[in-house]
């Protein structure tokens, strides 16, 4: 065992931080709870095949010329008819699913983290000047805020996709739109109380600039709220991403998400090849799935009203 | 009580008027409706008259000005497409996606409240982490693609269910509706099961929060002490503290399942409102969007009046004037 004032001594140096952090009861926490272990297993597989996948697989579905339409309407290699070069089938126009999915996989991801990266800092910073700075911005800022609020997501993001139109770069900057709301609403509570700690006090006595004390006293300690919204952030962003793209009015036909595939798979289902639309979709609920696993394990740890 | 209603009213004008600019600025940079409307061959003159017909031709503020005027007589302009008033057509969908929303929120509540609260109290057992895993699953699924495993599952392979349109339908209390006819409902059921799982997802969620934290305050272990049924004690005392929260999102959520019934609606092919606004933003049919938009900006503001009634009478606490 070591004294405590042997490990504050140790705190400064990275190597002993990650020590820290393997001692924490977060970390014994972790790695008793099966859940947010599995729901980390999930999500790095499905960054790695997004990643490296396309090693793997035997077509890129977005080439014309690698697809030959004589495959179309193969079911996946487990039915009768189905064939082992085609592992989930094929869709109408004999496009591999399996190198369909891994390669819309990329996108759907790719949207999921960014359009999260672009609305969390958005809403941070509003929500930051909105609980900092307080007066008139912050009336301005909750104003509009309220009135987002009032109306669902999935409605605000589908006019704003309607009046910009299909486009991965429209979708990012729909998900912003609706996605800062969030951020701006939590961060701001969060400074309002932080506000009021002798700490940040302090730094104002001593006379530190504003900006100085944002960055190093006040979000330090907004963080930690912070880490389970993003997390969430990105899951349900990749499920509206996909519900637009389903409805035809997200991403572009030549650069399918999972969501769009589903949208082809639609079409066809009367046909019976099931195959085309289950799987996507199968796919878009594990990504999310690990994702709200993991995202459900933080929100209990980091909710001081559970300890 | 009188003094909060005036303020809503207030508040309720205030959201219409900055809804209405947001329309209409929407609307106008969106698509231009003149070319689906006419020949693809039509010669310039033929485009100026549909301009002229449209009002296309007027300065942005006249087009407001004419646009808040028939507004305020519920008058959105004719849909393009369907050459009919479009608030009409609105309202002659509203029922049917009524239907199955009112049905999903029923099934959510009945399923959703009673395993929220019994995985909230024994949070330690393997029926609440089923639960809770199922629900996790339940907020992971796209609703899409629940309505299309429906669709697979009890219309192509078991063939019990039909797959599209409203069905029979039979007249109750003098409301016309698909609930009144056997045939009716079993129209009705699968698109309702759809747009309530995640609903049912998230009301298990949210009461499981709050009993979690009410199950640890003192006056539940005093009421447990004295011995109340155990059903009274989570039902009476537990849930009620927990209500507050479940009826915020209780708000919210008929709202995204409005916002829902757009896909739900696209996948049964259930002439509800919800399919209209799709056809409408697909064919750039303006008047309904404008009409679409208000008309349920209405209802939310209503919505979350009712809520914040509701919050007085679960907890008397609650003074609205302040």
């Amino acid at each position: 065992m070591k004294t405590e004032a042997q490990t504050i001594n140790n705190i400064g140096t990275k190597n002993s931080k990650w020590k820290l952090f393997l001692k924490s009861e977060f970390f014994y926490n972790y790695k008793r709870s099966v859940l947010a272990i599995i729901g980390s297993i999930i999500i790095i597989s499905v960054i790695l095949i997004a990643i490296f996948g396309p090693l793997f697989t035997i077509q890129d579905p977005y080439n014309m010329s690698e697809i030959e339409l004589n495959n179309a309407y193969t079911p996946p290699a487990w039915i009768e008819g189905g064939e082992s070069t085609f592992i989930l089938g094929t869709d109408q126009q004999g496009r591999d699913m399996f190198s369909a999915i891994v390669y819309g996989s990329r996108v759907s991801l790719v949207i999921g983290i960014v359009s999260t990266l672009l609305s969390s800092v958005l809403g941070i910073a509003l929500g930051i000047i909105s609980g900092y700075f307080g007066g008139k911005v912050d009336a301005l800022i909750m104003r509009i805020a309220d009135v987002m609020l009032s109306f669902p997501t999935m409605l605000i993001a589908l006019f704003v996709m309607s009046v910009l139109g299909r486009g991965v770069v429209n979708i990012l900057i729909t998900l912003t739109i609706v996605g800062w709301v969030k951020f701006a609403r939590t961060v701001r509570g969060e400074v309002l109380s932080v506000k009021k700690q002798e700490y940040i006090e302090a730094t104002k006595v001593i006379g530190l600039p504003n900006l100085k004390i944002i960055l190093k006293h006040v979000f330090p300690n907004v963080l930690t709220s912070i880490i389970v919204l993003v997390t969430m952030q990105v899951g349900s962003n990749i499920l509206t991403e996909a519900t637009l793209s389903f409805l035809g009015l997200g991403v572009p036909i030549t650069r399918p998400s999972l969501g769009m595939l589903c949208s082809n798979g639609f079409d066809v289902l009367y046909s019976g090849m099931w195959w085309v639309t289950i799987f996507p979709g199968l796919y878009i609920m594990l990504i999310v799935f690990g994702i709200n696993l993991l995202g459900d394990f933080l929100r209990d740890e980091l909710n001081p009203k559970l300890k | 009580m009188f003094q909060y209603i005036i303020k809503r009213i207030f508040q309720l004008v205030l959201v219409l008027f900055l809804v209405s600019v947001l329309i209409f600025a929407f609307t106008s940079v969106m698509g231009n409706p003149v070319y689906l409307m006419v020949r693809e061959d039509a010669t310039e003159e033929e485009i100026k008259v549909v301009e002229e017909y449209l009002g296309l031709d007027k300065p942005i503020y006249v087009q407001y000005g004419v646009f808040i005027r028939n507004a305020l007589q519920g008058d959105f302009g004719m849909s393009y497409m369907y050459h009919q008033s479009a608030l009409g057509l609105i309202m002659e969908r509203f029922p049917a996606t009524l239907e199955i929303v009112l049905l999903a929120m029923f099934l959510a509540i009945t399923i959703g409240i009673p395993l929220g609260v019994f995985s909230g109290a024994y949070s330690k057992k393997l029926f609440s982490k089923i639960v809770m895993t199922l629900s996790i699953a339940g907020i992971s699924l796209p609703s899409f693609w629940i309505g299309m495993v429906m669709i697979i599952l009890f219309s192509l392979t078991l063939g019990v269910l039909p797959v599209s349109g409203r069905g029979e339908m039979g007249t109750f209390l003098g409301i016309e509706t698909s609930l009144a006819t056997i045939d009716g409902l079993k129209h009705v059921i699968l698109p309702a099961i759809t747009l309530a799982i995640g609903n049912i997802a998230q009301i298990v969620r949210l009461t499981r929060g709050g009993m979690q934290e009410s199950i640890r305050q003192d006056y539940v272990k005093f009421a447990r002490a004295k011995g109340v049924p155990t059903r009274k004690v989570l039902f009476g005392h537990a849930l009620k503290n927990t209500l507050i929260p479940v009826v915020t999102v209780f708000g919210l959520q008929l709202g995204s399942l409005i916002a829902f019934t757009t896909i739900t609606e696209t996948i049964f092919a259930w002439p509800g409102m919800g399919k209209l606004l799709i056809d409408a933003i697909n064919s750039a049919d303006r008047p309904i969007i404008a009409a679409y938009i208000l008309f349920v900006a209405v209802m939310f503001v209503f919505i979350n009046f009712v809520v914040d009634i509701l919050y007085t009478i679960i907890d008397p606490r609650i003074d609205l004037n302040q």
